[in-house]
């Protein structure tokens, strides 16, 4: 029986814990360019309503498949569209990127809001989840990893891991990553030698906002098949994940499966037998105080790119 | 000097004039036959009756303190974004004392239930402060998880309260069929002395009480402080140049608490004056921030970060929010008005960039001859 528990907590962690990581892994292209980017709650929410919208309003006419990959287009699209507007704010015109960023979450919830209103009639978006795949092929029949990976789960999991796979190798690997963490470190070096600072920390920007709005649509759909115009706040979440994860893309793979399995908690702590029976309110709250206290400690030698947040301006190089 | 200040509070306007714009055409894609008599709700509905005005004023109270929370922070160089956590924290306390310490005399009761926000207000303001000041942490970053610390602490201690061995020390103020607190005792209200009577469309009156004048007062000590006092100026030459500002011998990190503290102490009150009013308001249990802290945000930038200028800012903010309450007669949700917030916000970002060009079209328009270069 206690095994079940586990299998099914690993299970939901995935479900929790994917989101988180693309999302973090938006927020450090972001900031590993040098830009703040606490928006990205309000991408992942617009992100998610386009792409359930998208979804309901295909899932008639469509099979499961296509349409999810339509959606996973829409949701993307949807937060490059959003982020262009934090990257011009944040880049071209050297405006405060926090108050974007602000800007930005409260338009993302009530547009989402608004919106739904309009085209449903309430705030709720419906959708059917066509998307659960029972046992993935082989894989799921393998003992014990195949129940804790390839049971009860979804393509965009895979989907999710494969990205972060993909963007630390970007990041790490390519002449692209290298000079996309230089302007964050060191835009007026990084310009020295020829480097676009502008068009660098725009990809990253985009990039970020491609991610979250993903995630906005990956972290909706294995856990509801009602959409209300919220993502619970997993944006922030996500930046503590990042911050926990001390901006590497290991680490944060951790940080994330460690946040996703409180929320797991939190949300059936009453089922698991073992767990003492507290509020799963302070289930909640242990990832934003792990991480204050995370901050306290490091920040004297953080792991932070030294000129986040800082608008680059060429006159003053 | 004093042209800067026409271009600041011309750009504030032009900010708000985009805002609404971009509304309206929003209400155009939604429906058009209903936009404008929808929109004219919004331009004039808060004025329509001494009511609506008082109304307007009632809501305007707590936005005016959490604003005055974030300028306050940015007058001192600091980013305040946990104006949400520290108005959900005094909240909590006000409401507290106002459902449970019903022993006390009304006023003392009342009195306690400010006194109470404020304090616990600055107390967790003073969590960022402090991580700032000795371990050099991003008090933005740090206010982003204080938010949400509150947001859980407050929530639980509603539903759950706390006990200790089988004893409360803090009761649950939890009303299980609205997911709400308790409703507050008519006699925890803050009184109104009689603007009632004035704010009054002869049939109901407004909720109106004497928070809106304690903003008000807030407001005007807050700029005393800053702009008539050298411990202001000390705070705010932390803001301009902290090196320079330690050159001259000013202890930083002691200021950075202080601020932080006092930022708190204002979002706290604003949490007080909130829920202690006869509305009936009680504060609700779902896992959300609260929204007062980040309109703080706009209130603050729109009023250009001038305490005085945030009395008036916030009262528009809200007069904005009325009208858009009563829009939905209309068939459009309020969410639009959050929209229009959420496009003034973005815009105030870059006000100073606005000024900017208000200032050389200005310059340009004196003096026609004199290009410069």
């Amino acid at each position: 029986m206690t095994l079940e528990i586990f299998y099914l907590i690993i299970q939901q962690t995935m479900f929790f814990m994917v989101p988180l990581m693309i999302v973090a892994l938006g927020g450090l292209f972001s900031e590993k360019s040098g830009v703040i980017n606490i928006a990205l709650e309000g991408k992942m929410i617009m992100g998610a309503f386009s792409g359930i919208i998208v979804i309901s309003m295909f899932q008639e006419s469509l099979p499961g498949l296509p349409i999810l990959l339509i959606a996973i287009l829409v949701s993307v699209l949807t937060g490059i569209v959003v982020s262009f507007f934090h990257a011009y704010a944040a880049i071209n015109l050297r405006a405060n990127q926090i108050i974007s960023g602000t800007a930005i979450n409260m338009f993302g919830y009530a547009f989402a809001v608004y919106f739904a209103r309009i085209l449903t009639g309430t705030q709720n978006v419906h959708f059917v989840n066509q998307f659960r795949i029972e046992s993935v092929p082989l894989l799921g029949s393998i003992p014990v990893i195949g129940r804790m990976f390839f049971q009860n789960t979804y393509i965009t999991t895979f989907f999710g891991f494969f990205l972060m796979a993909v963007g630390s190798f970007v990041l790490y690997k390519t002449k692209f990553g290298l000079r996309l963490r230089a302007c964050g470190e060191h835009p007026g070096a990084a310009d020295s030698v020829g480097i676009n600072v502008v068009r660098m920390r725009y990809a990253g920007v985009l990039i970020s906002g491609a991610l979250a709005g993903l995630g906005g649509l990956v972290f909706i759909i294995p856990i509801s098949t009602i959409f209300s115009g919220s993502v619970s706040g997993y944006g922030f979440l996500a930046l503590a994940v990042l911050i926990f994860g001390g901006w590497n893309p290991i680490k944060i793979i951790f940080a994330a499966f460690f946040f996703g399995l409180l929320q797991t908690i939190a949300a059936g702590h009453s089922a698991i037998d073992f767990l003492p029976n507290i509020s799963g309110h302070f289930y909640r709250m242990i990832p934003y105080i792990v991480t204050l206290v995370v901050l306290a400690f490091t920040s004297k030698n953080t792991a932070a790119p030294k000129a986040l947040g800082e608008v680059y301006d060429k006159g003053k190089r | 000097m004093k042209k800067e200040g026409l271009a600041d509070i011309l750009s504030s306007i032009l900010v708000v004039i985009i805002g609404l714009l971009i509304g309206l055409m929003i209400l155009f894609v939604s429906d058009a036959e209903q936009a404008l008599p929808a929109f004219n709700t919004i331009l004039t509905f808060g004025f329509s009756s001494m009511r609506n005005i008082g109304d307007v004023l009632l809501l305007a109270t707590p936005v005016i303190l959490t604003g005055l929370s974030v300028a306050f922070a940015f007058k001192t160089g600091l980013f305040n974004i946990g104006a949400s956590g520290q108005f959900t924290i005094g909240s909590f306390v006000a409401i507290y004392i106002g459902v449970e310490f019903t022993h006390l005399p009304p006023a003392l009761r009342i009195l306690l239930a400010i006194v109470g926000a404020a304090v616990a207000g600055g107390l967790w303001g003073a969590i960022p402060g402090l991580l700032k000041a000795f371990r050099n942490v991003n008090e933005v970053i740090s206010s982003i998880m204080t938010n949400y610390i509150a947001m859980f602490l407050v929530n639980f201690l509603i539903m759950n309260g706390l006990s200790f061995r089988g004893r409360y020390l803090l009761n649950p103020i939890f009303d299980q069929g609205r997911g709400t607190t308790t409703r507050m005792p008519d006699s925890s209200v803050l009184p109104n002395f009689g603007l009632q009577n004035i704010f009054t469309d002869g049939m109901r009156s407004s909720h109106i009480n004497i928070g809106i004048i304690i903003a008000i007062v807030t407001a005007i000590i807050i700029y005393i402080v800053l702009e008539k006092t050298a411990f202001g100026y000390e705070l705010k030459a932390c803001g301009f140049n902290k090196d320079a500002a330690k050159y001259a011998g000013i202890n930083q990190n002691r200021n950075i608490v202080i601020s932080m503290v006092i930022c708190g102490v204002l979002a706290g009150l604003g949490g007080a004056l909130n829920y202690l009013v006869g509305t009936g308001l009680s504060m609700s249990t779902v896992d959300v921030l609260a929204p007062e802290g980040f309109m703080g945000i706009s209130v603050a930038f729109l009023g250009l970060n001038n305490p005085l200028g945030i009395i008036f800012s916030g009262t528009l903010i809200s007069y904005l929010f009325l009208g858009g309450t009563r829009m939905q007669v209309f068939g459009f949700s309020v969410q639009l008005i959050e929209m229009v917030i959420s496009i003034i916000i973005y815009f105030c970002a870059f006000v100073s960039l606005m000024k900017l060009f208000l200032m050389d079209k200005s310059t340009r328009f004196m003096k026609p001859k004199e290009e410069s270069r």
